[in-house]
């Protein structure tokens, strides 16, 4: 009863999306239905269709989880999107310093960008670390200016995020572009630090899918969020501090604190989004790989109830929106991939206009806060 | 309590400047107002009195339109009026002056005064006319404010008078003032009579809402006396006493008196020495408190609500910042006043907090998570650290359900489902747990059902007789004098006196309480 | 270095503040009356884009900028309903607002105009043109609004007025032979983006309507108490906040720019965000803080390709200058930037 009800919110949400979606298509004059098959159809079919679902749905997956940790804690991280910049920015810089990339110039003239090659074992650990924690870093800043100074942070993950997508488009173009390159993006990374994709042991999964590791690394990253928050100490603080901050410090618990770990343990998985795009896709950093991850992770969380598993499948609903979209614009007649976009937005103004429903539902007693 | 003063009809044959009919209204499960019935004369100092939470400024907020009533009728000049906002009231010539002053600090007097009633056109507020126009009222009524002053810059009492004049420049001709003179001193509080009887010179009708005896006697014309959400008496103020008052106010209906055995106090376990405790913004807070705990007693600390009960019990549980607290606190012979909520749980010192939505619960959470709110971090909530022992928690908890009778017995329900009283037992049960040495009790039974008022005395009794030292805060004097060994009286946050509660009678409290002196109750 | 600093660097800065001030000015008032409005990306979005279909259908910049104040306006009212009506959290909203508006447009111009995002080239002649009206008209706001610090300020109305008409076409005269002279050129809509600077200061400060709005973002219990209806207040200002980055839109679209092209707004809103915040909720300042952030951008666009001594300078340092200026105004280390105290807090009448 008590999952029935977590669960009838987001569905409901999710079906009004696609009528007003579908009332949108048909303005413009498609045929909602073949147009929401499409898009649903073409991301299911094995193994290309649920091979790219899944690639889509794993950044989705860490940026869900991101947004969800903070608003567990009562904090709203617009700035998952600048966390993911930067922690990917860093581990391919890793990769290629300790990967030792090598690369030719024109003259075909070998140039060293790394320091050193470090082997797989050590440096694959030592590369998803440093996005791990360049992510809590970067998240942990504006937690910090919350905690000491108040600053709201809302604003200043916002002011971060335009922050980290300018130091990191620096780095890249002054200092790890190749030489005439015209595409903003590093050198390559060293090879020891590619990590494996899922098609190399999967059997029927082709090796040429991005879905690698990482997205084992996402549902080990719901586990572990899982524990964190409803089976440690810690994450029981930090939930009480966002349920009720004057019963927290009645409970003795550090609310400033709390604030300050959210934020790091948010940004941290935000970060693990650079795992997944450069050490098991592009091999390499690549100015602007983010098509809003981190402000889909608003809606993937608040559509997963803030419940990792919730994450889970509401980034997998995504991740199904993303690759549908993109033959939904090859092969329908009016309708672009962006219909994507207004899905999830109005996805999430019916989420977070949650009282929408509750008065209608709640007259057929469905929804009663009932006394038990 | 419906006797002859009850039922007292109102000799004149004017028509009422307002009357209230049968208004009942509910929050949740609390019934504010119950078939409340009032009746104020025009060109009169009509008092409402009764303790906090006795529902008179719920009652005078629906007359101002701040609240809608479940039911009932609301009569102005003898016509029954829809008053569903402000707006209607003012309308109407209803004015009041909130407890919590309704102003924007950010803003001058005149902008605060005029704010809705702007003089001028839509396209400019003719600032210098209001200005001219407060000034005129401010001198009519000598209440002497600067218009161009900023709210934000104004003493308490000034504030006040910001909001009198709000009132009046919307030619209020009923003023409701709600708890006016908590924030005045006494002298302010004089002066501040004589400006009502000004208004009612002028043919204004005042209803003030207070606690304080003294003052319904000094300053009012008819009284109305109001107890948990029901009108219990009017009458003349010139045909009543104090003690009259007094006993219609904490008198109750039912009679809880706890069966005890003489306390054995032991060591002092706590001491506290000329205790300050500073509020931001008014004058409340905690001012030079000095007292001793011992094992095994109860002291009781009496005192109407607002009196520096909340800020006490907050400093000795080392919730407030220690900037604004002053003085010493020892237990057990150590000096703990800079130790933090943390240090104190650690040393022995539970807490029940006085509003358990607000401090005590997490109201979200189940049953089993709240059994370990304050104690998650350690044995035995955490096994393996940083892991919680789930399993134990829930074993727990259940415990604690079975020996507190918390129902329904499920520790998998949140807690917001639970009735009040319920999640009192909870509380109480958590924090009895720990065998404190030193356990801050505040308003135990507040919303709390009879049986569970029952069981909770008796819970704190045998604490008390294992020989846990007990310091109880409550405004329920019923409550207080049954339970404590030991009573102080608090007023304007500081005690102004100890009595012996069995000897000492409920008027004679009572009177401490609002401020009179002791041994003038006859 | 002087060929970089030069006139037009001013006059480049005061066109791209114009947007960033529009934005600014509407997320003021919407944030004044309690109302968060990090939505001010996405309705400008909607404004430039409605600005360049409505245009290239119609033929006038006025019917497109009518429109985008139409659209602005309307999109602003979902937030505003989510927000106010349904309580809905504010941030949360506007951000589906945000990420709205970069779908929208897109859908609608690949099944209006079979493009990916963009909307047809406008002929030059259809786009935003100067208007010798709405110059002499902000002029005269300019002038009439230092009236007050002049001898004349204690003199009858209608001296005043008649002096200022009288200054207006003898300042148009000297701007006209000194190298200022291109600022009459300038689109309407640069001219009207500051004269709303003194009106938005006029109707904040001195209007019933501005004490109201100002009371309900304060403290909307005791607005309530003094008979304002609260939800009324904060529609008006939300709305209000939609038709005014609506323009800013517009200006984007038919005014800097010929066409509306994917994401054009390309973070103006949150700069414009950010220079609110900056200007701490007051149009003056908040002018101030467009047109610093607009010489900002105008440097950073200036410096592209400019070597010196042998090295490009990066622009992005340029870049971030406004949001690493927000976050320190906001910590508060220059400077306290105080909120509206019930920003973001809907109004609950009864517990």
């Amino acid at each position: 009863m008590k999952l029935l009800r977590e669960l009838l919110f987001p569905v409901i949400a999710v079906l009004m999306a696609f009528v007003v979606g579908g009332v949108i298509v048909w303005i413009i004059g498609d045929n909602p239905f073949e147009v929401y098959g499409l898009l649903l159809g073409s991301a299911l079919t094995w193994p290309d269709g649920i091979g790219y679902t899944l690639f889509y749905a794993t950044p989705l997956i860490f940026t869900g989880l991101a947004v969800a940790v903070a608003f567990r804690c009562g904090l709203l991280n617009i700035g998952a999107e600048g966390q993911l910049y930067a922690a990917a920015f860093a581990t391919a810089w890793v990769s290629i310093k300790l990967g030792g990339t090598v690369i030719e110039d024109f003259a075909g003239k070998p140039v060293s960008y790394g320091w050193m090659s470090l082997p797989a074992v050590v440096l694959v650990p030592v590369a998803v670390l440093t996005a791990v924690a360049v992510g809590a870093g970067w998240g942990a800043i504006p937690g910090w200016l919350k905690a000491r100074y108040g600053a709201h942070e809302v604003i200043t993950t916002i002011m971060m995020n335009f922050i980290a997508v300018a130091l990191v488009s620096y780095f890249t173009q002054y200092y790890y572009k190749a030489p005439g390159d015209p595409i903003m993006q590093s050198v390559p990374i060293g090879a020891a630090a590619h990590i494996p994709r899922l098609g190399d042991f999967v059997p029927g999964l082709p090796q040429r899918l991005p879905i690698n590791v990482a997205f084992l690394l996402a549902i080990l990253a719901c586990a572990l969020v899982y524990i964190f928050l409803w089976r440690t100490k810690w994450g029981y603080e930090i939930r009480a501090t966002g349920a009720n901050p004057s019963a927290a410090e009645y409970g003795g618990i550090n609310v400033r604190k709390q604030i300050v770990l959210a934020m790091a343990v948010s940004g941290a998985l935000a970060g693990m989004v650079g795992i997944s795009e450069v050490l098991g896709y592009r091999y390499r950093y690549y100015d602007g790989f983010s098509a809003g991850y981190g402000f889909t992770g608003i809606a993937v969380a608040l559509l997963g109830r803030n419940h990792p598993v919730g994450v889970f499948f509401a980034a997998l609903l995504f991740g199904m929106l993303i690759r549908g979209g993109i033959f939904v614009d090859a092969f329908s007649q009016h309708v672009t991939k962006d219909l994507v976009e207004v899905l999830q937005a109005i996805v999430i103004l019916f989420v977070a206009a949650e009282a929408l429903f509750r008065g209608p539902f709640s007259r057929f007693g469905l929804l009663k806060r009932s006394k038990v | 309590m419906s006797d002859k003063k009850g039922a007292l009809t109102y000799h004149s044959s004017l028509t009422l400047m307002l009357e209230l009919k049968d208004i009942t209204k509910r929050f949740g499960d609390v019934l504010a107002n119950d078939h409340i019935n009032i009746k104020v004369e025009p060109g009169t100092i009509h008092a409402i009195v009764g303790e906090n939470g006795a529902g008179k400024s719920t009652a005078m907020r629906i007359a101002y339109g701040f609240y809608t009533a479940d039911s009932g009728e609301i009569v102005v000049d003898g016509e029954a009026r829809n008053i569903a906002t402000p707006h209607d009231a003012i309308r109407l010539g209803i004015g009041m002056v909130h407890q919590h002053f309704m102003l924007i600090d950010t803003m001058t007097v005149a902008e605060n005064i005029v704010l809705g009633a702007e003089p001028g056109s839509a396209a400019s507020i003719d600032l210098r006319r209001a200005a001219q126009e407060i000034r005129a009222l401010s001198d009519e009524f000598r209440l002497s404010v600067d218009p161009e002053a900023l709210v934000h810059d104004l003493s308490v009492g000034q504030q006040q008078r910001v909001e009198l004049l709000k009132a009046l420049y919307r030619r209020a001709r009923l003023l409701i003032l709600d708890e006016p003179t908590a924030v005045l001193t006494p002298q302010e509080v004089e002066e501040f009579f004589s400006i009502l009887r000004r208004m009612r010179e002028q043919g204004k009708t005042v209803i003030i809402i207070t606690h304080k005896l003294s003052e319904v006697l000094a300053v009012s014309d008819d009284v109305t006396v109001m107890r948990d959400g029901r009108v219990v008496g009017r009458v003349k103020t010139s045909e009543t006493s104090a003690a009259e008052l007094a006993r219609m106010m904490v008198g109750r209906d039912v009679l809880l008196r706890v069966e005890k055995p003489d306390a054995k106090p032991g060591e002092t376990v706590l001491s506290v020495q000329r205790l300050s405790v500073a509020v931001t913004g008014g004058e409340r807070g905690v001012r030079d408190v000095s007292f001793d705990v011992r094992a095994g007693e109860i002291l009781g600390v009496a005192g109407v609500e607002g009196n520096g009960q909340t800020e006490l019990i907050e400093a000795l549980a080392g919730l407030v910042p220690q900037a604004q607290v002053g003085g010493r606190v020892e237990f057990d012979g150590r000096d703990i006043t800079r130790a933090t909520a943390r240090q104190r749980y650690e040393l022995g010192i539970a807490h029940v907090p006085e509003d358990r939505h607000r401090r005590g619960l997490l109201l979200d959470f189940d049953l089993s998570e709240n059994s370990i709110l304050g104690l998650h971090y350690r044995k035995p909530a955490v096994s393996v650290s940083p892991l919680l022992d789930l399993r134990g928690i829930r074993i727990r908890a259940q415990e604690i359900i079975r020996d507190f009778d918390v129902r329904p017995a499920n520790p998998d329900l949140p807690a917001r489902a639970l009735s009040g009283g319920n999640q009192q037992k909870l509380i109480i049960g958590r924090e009895f747990g720990l065998r404190p040495k030193l356990l801050l009790v505040s308003q135990p039974t507040r919303g709390v059902d009879i049986g569970a008022i029952e069981f909770i005395h008796r819970k704190l009794v045998e604490l008390r007789d294992e020989g846990c030292a007990i310091l109880l805060v409550s405004a329920e004097l019923e409550e207080v004098t049954s339970l404590a060994d030991r009573l102080l009286v608090i007023y304007h946050g500081r005690i102004v006196g100890e009595v012996d509660p069995k000897r000492a009678t409920q008027e004679e409290i009572g009177l401490l309480m609002t401020g009179g002196e002791k041994g003038k109750a006859e | 270095m002087s060929e970089i600093f030069n006139l037009g660097l001013l006059f480049s800065a005061i066109r791209l503040a114009t947007p960033l001030l529009l934005a600014a000015l509407g997320g003021m008032f919407s944030e004044r009356s309690g109302v968060i409005n990090i939505a001010l990306e996405g309705l400008m979005l909607a404004g430039a884009f409605t600005a360049a279909s409505m245009t290239w259908y119609a033929g006038s910049p006025w019917v497109g900028l009518l429109s985008a104040i139409v659209a602005g306006a309307a999109i602003a009212g979902i937030h505003a309903v989510a927000c106010i009506r349904y309580k809905a959290d504010q941030v949360v909203s506007g951000t589906a607002i945000n990420i709205l508006l970069t779908g929208v447009p897109a859908l609608l111009s690949g099944a209006f105009f079979l493009s990916s995002g963009s909307t047809p080239q406008i002929p030059k002649e259809h786009l935003m043109p100067p208007s010798l009206i709405i110059t002499g008209i902000s002029l005269f706001i300019f002038v009439w609004s230092f009236m007050r610090y002049t001898p004349l300020a204690k003199s009858p109305k209608a001296l005043q007025v008649a002096v200022t008409v009288a200054l207006v076409p003898f300042i148009v005269f000297v701007i006209s032979h000194t190298p200022l002279r291109p600022l009459l050129g300038q689109p309407a809509v640069i001219w009207l983006a500051f004269a709303l600077v003194p009106i938005s200061f006029y109707v904040l400060f001195k209007t019933p309507f501005g004490l109201r709005l100002r009371a309900v973002g304060e403290n909307p219990e005791a607005a309530d108490a003094a008979g304002i209806n609260v939800r009324a207040m904060r529609y008006s200002a939300v709305l209000l906040s939609g038709a005014l980055a609506g323009i800013g839109g517009a200006y984007l679209s038919i005014g800097q720019s010929s066409l509306f092209t994917r994401n054009m707004s390309a973070g103006r809103g949150f700069i414009a965000l950010a220079a609110l915040i900056f200007g701490k909720w007051r149009p003056v300042q908040t002018m101030l803080a467009c047109l610093l952030f607009g010489f900002t951008e105008a440097i950073a666009i200036q410096l592209q390709g400019v070597h010196f001594g042998g090295e490009e300078i990066p622009t992005q340092f340029v870049q971030i200058i406004p949001y690493v200026l927000t976050i320190v105004v906001l910590a508060g280390f220059i400077g306290q930037s105080r909120a509206p105290r019930a920003l973001g807090i809907p109004y609950q009448k009864e517990r």
